[in-house]
């Protein structure tokens, strides 16, 4: 029997090979080809040809100028980043930065959101004063609060000097150059997290509203048990993009300082990894942190898009 | 809409309570439009402060009559009216050029049908989200090692059409085309996928080709999205600094763009040229802000979908 139909199915293939051919050809799959292959392919060098480019470097000693050196491959360049304290302290860094900044972002950008949900005057344009940061380079909004945080002039110690206090030299210090960064950030990234919760709050029908001030809730009441809630997809994904961008924010720091090394104590692995390749040529050694880095975001990432997979909205 | 409205009525009957909840709410927006926009207001006035007046007045508060001078936003538009120029010769046709694959690659991944889609779906999200540190070493060697794309088309200015030195805009531009199409592609597809597919199950039962399908529905339906991405994709790439940095390297280089040369100037945290630094920042934001102001709903749409 099973040599039959073994058979029967070879004699089924060779007779339908052109027609089958046809099929293939006409499937959506190659017929789709021509739109999303060359893209997939530009985006599919970029991308992961150059993941993989890194991680062949890493495995190298290459360092200083000249081209890539292949003789030994091994992992020395990991080992020896893992045991370096420099590499510790960017850690814990950036770990400090991306947990305060993300929850900061999305506690501020929910109040703001909430603020705005509802109808007033020119409710359009304060969206729109809020939002603004966003529409800046980081080149531009780190040279705004340099000026911000100037330890005479600037408009914090202005302030604070009202109350009293004196002059605090916050990108100087290193005790308070880290919350000074994440501040800054989150004045620019806080916008961004209330138009992604807006964008919620509208999708939500305001009869469930409605309902629960029937019952004889109070309003904040009702956002805290009703409304939030319901805001779970909004909040995941604006946390994975803010995290995601805790990891690699090297433009604001550099350009704090015009340099690789930015201020004191608040050296991140993204600009360790930097100012190790780009400024120490030690190419190997920065290709290995990048490829630290990428794990972080892929441990990020791969949640969420199984998160969205399961959502069924991918 | 009409849970705002409905909320407002029920509060409404309690009206002094309405009144004093009401102004807690203005104040706490108006704080905030305090907190957002004191250092860009800080920042302009600062920008038309002479060296005395900066040291003189409060940073947010105008100058006196004799305090005012046009001196650093001239030096500021000096120094970066060249590479505002390149920074926009560059960005614009990258941001087209990206918009243009990322559109045919959104409409082969949404509007037909076949197994494995997404598994390449996945393909262009993790590049969304890949930090650049994780391909900027790559970068660096395939465009002064591997492919020295800018020195192979030296001969190309011999012809006195470009400055040798602004041919590494090429390579840069290349490169924001390859990392912008997953973002676009993304921000595409979410629009397509919304897209009522009546339109397109009728056109195939007439029998119509999948290219007239998306050159005659799909792309005229997709106007205000072009629109959408634009300004979300243009602002990104004018503003971006760390592929600047890693192809032109140098703020001096005849090819540097405005990140680049803006990062530069006043580089020391201890300096005290602020007017020249703040006239800086604001005549290279100019291109975007202006950009924000006129389309700022498309700007956050470009946003909620494609994140930051």
């Amino acid at each position: 029997m099973a040599t039959h139909e073994a058979t029967g199915e070879s004699v089924a293939d060779s007779v339908g090979w052109r027609t089958k051919l046809r099929y293939v050809l006409n499937g959506d799959f190659v017929r789709s080809l021509p739109y999303w292959g060359i893209p997939f392919v530009i985006m599919g060098i970029a991308v992961y040809g150059g993941i993989g480019y890194n991680i062949a470097i890493s495995l190298t000693d290459t360092a200083g100028i000249g081209p890539v050196d292949w003789s030994s491959l091994d992992l020395e360049m990991y080992s020896q980043a893992l045991s370096e304290p420099s590499v510790h302290r960017a850690a814990v860094n950036t770990f400090v930065l991306l947990v305060a900044f993300t929850a900061i972002c999305l506690v501020l950008g929910l109040f703001l959101a909430v603020l705005l949900d509802r109808q007033f005057r020119f409710k359009e344009q304060i969206q729109m004063i809020y939002l603004l940061p966003m529409s800046l380079s980081f080149v531009v909004t780190a040279k705004l609060w340099v000026w911000m945080y100037d330890a005479e002039f600037g408009v914090i110690n202005v302030v604070l000097g009202l109350f009293g206090i004196d002059p605090i030299n916050f990108l100087g210090n290193p005790s308070f150059s880290l919350a000074a960064i994440i501040f800054a950030l989150i004045w620019q990234f806080s916008g961004y997290t209330m138009i992604v919760y807006l964008a919620g709050l509208r999708s939500i029908p305001g009869s469930q509203f409605e309902a629960a001030q029937i019952d004889g809730a109070s309003t904040v009441r009702i956002y805290l048990r009703v409304i939030i809630p319901q805001l779970k997809a909004a909040s995941v994904s604006a946390a994975v993009v803010l995290m995601v961008f805790a990891l690699k924010t090297f433009t604001f720091l550099y350009a704090l300082t015009g340099g690789y090394t930015p201020p004191k104590g608040t050296d991140i692995l993204a600009t360790l990894m930097m100012r190790e390749a780009f400024n120490n040529v030690q190419w190997a050694y920065g290709a290995a942190i990048a490829t630290m880095l990428l794990i972080m975001a892929l441990g990020v990432i791969s949640p969420y898009l199984y998160y969205q997979h399961k959502q069924g909205s991918l | 809409m009409a849970r705002e409205s409905l909320a407002d009525i029920d509060v409404a009957g309690i009206v002094n309570g309405m009144d004093a909840r009401r102004l807690g709410i203005y104040i706490v927006v108006t704080l905030f439009i305090a907190f957002f926009l004191a250092p860009l207001e800080a920042g302009i006035l600062t920008a038309i402060k002479t060296d005395a007046s900066i040291s003189q007045t409060v940073p947010f508060l105008p100058p006196g009559a004799d305090g005012v001078t046009a001196e650093n936003v001239g030096t500021a538009f000096d120094q970066l009216y060249g590479s505002i120029i390149n920074s926009l010769v560059m960005a614009i046709p990258a941001t087209l050029i990206t918009i243009v694959f990322a559109s045919m690659a959104a409409y082969g991944l949404t509007m037909i049908d076949w197994r494995g889609q997404v598994g390449i779906l996945v393909l262009f999200l993790i590049g969304v989200f890949v930090p650049y540190q994780a391909v900027i070493i790559p970068i660096d060697k395939f465009w002064y090692q591997v492919f020295p794309l800018a020195e192979m088309l030296e001969p190309v200015a011999r012809l006195k059409l470009v400055e040798p030195g602004h041919l590494q805009l090429v390579p840069l531009t290349i490169t924001h085309i390859a990392y912008g199409i997953p973002i676009v592609t993304v921000l595409f597809r979410g629009y397509y996928q919304s897209m009522p597919t009546s339109f397109i199950e009728a056109a195939k039962i007439d029998g119509k080709s999948l290219t007239s399908i998306y050159k005659d529905i799909v792309l005229p339906l997709s106007k205000p999205m072009f629109g959408v991405v634009f300004i979300y994709q243009f602002t990104q790439i004018y503003n971006e600094f760390l592929f600047s940095l890693t192809i032109i390297k140098y703020a001096n280089a005849t090819a540097a763009t405005m990140t680049l040369v803006l990062s530069g100037i006043g580089a020391s945290i201890s300096g005290v040229d602020y007017g020249l630094r703040m006239a800086a920042a604001f005549l290279a934001a100019l291109p975007t802000l202006v950009l924000y102001i006129a389309f700022s709903e498309q700007f956050a749409k470009g946003l909620q979908t494609g994140g930051a």
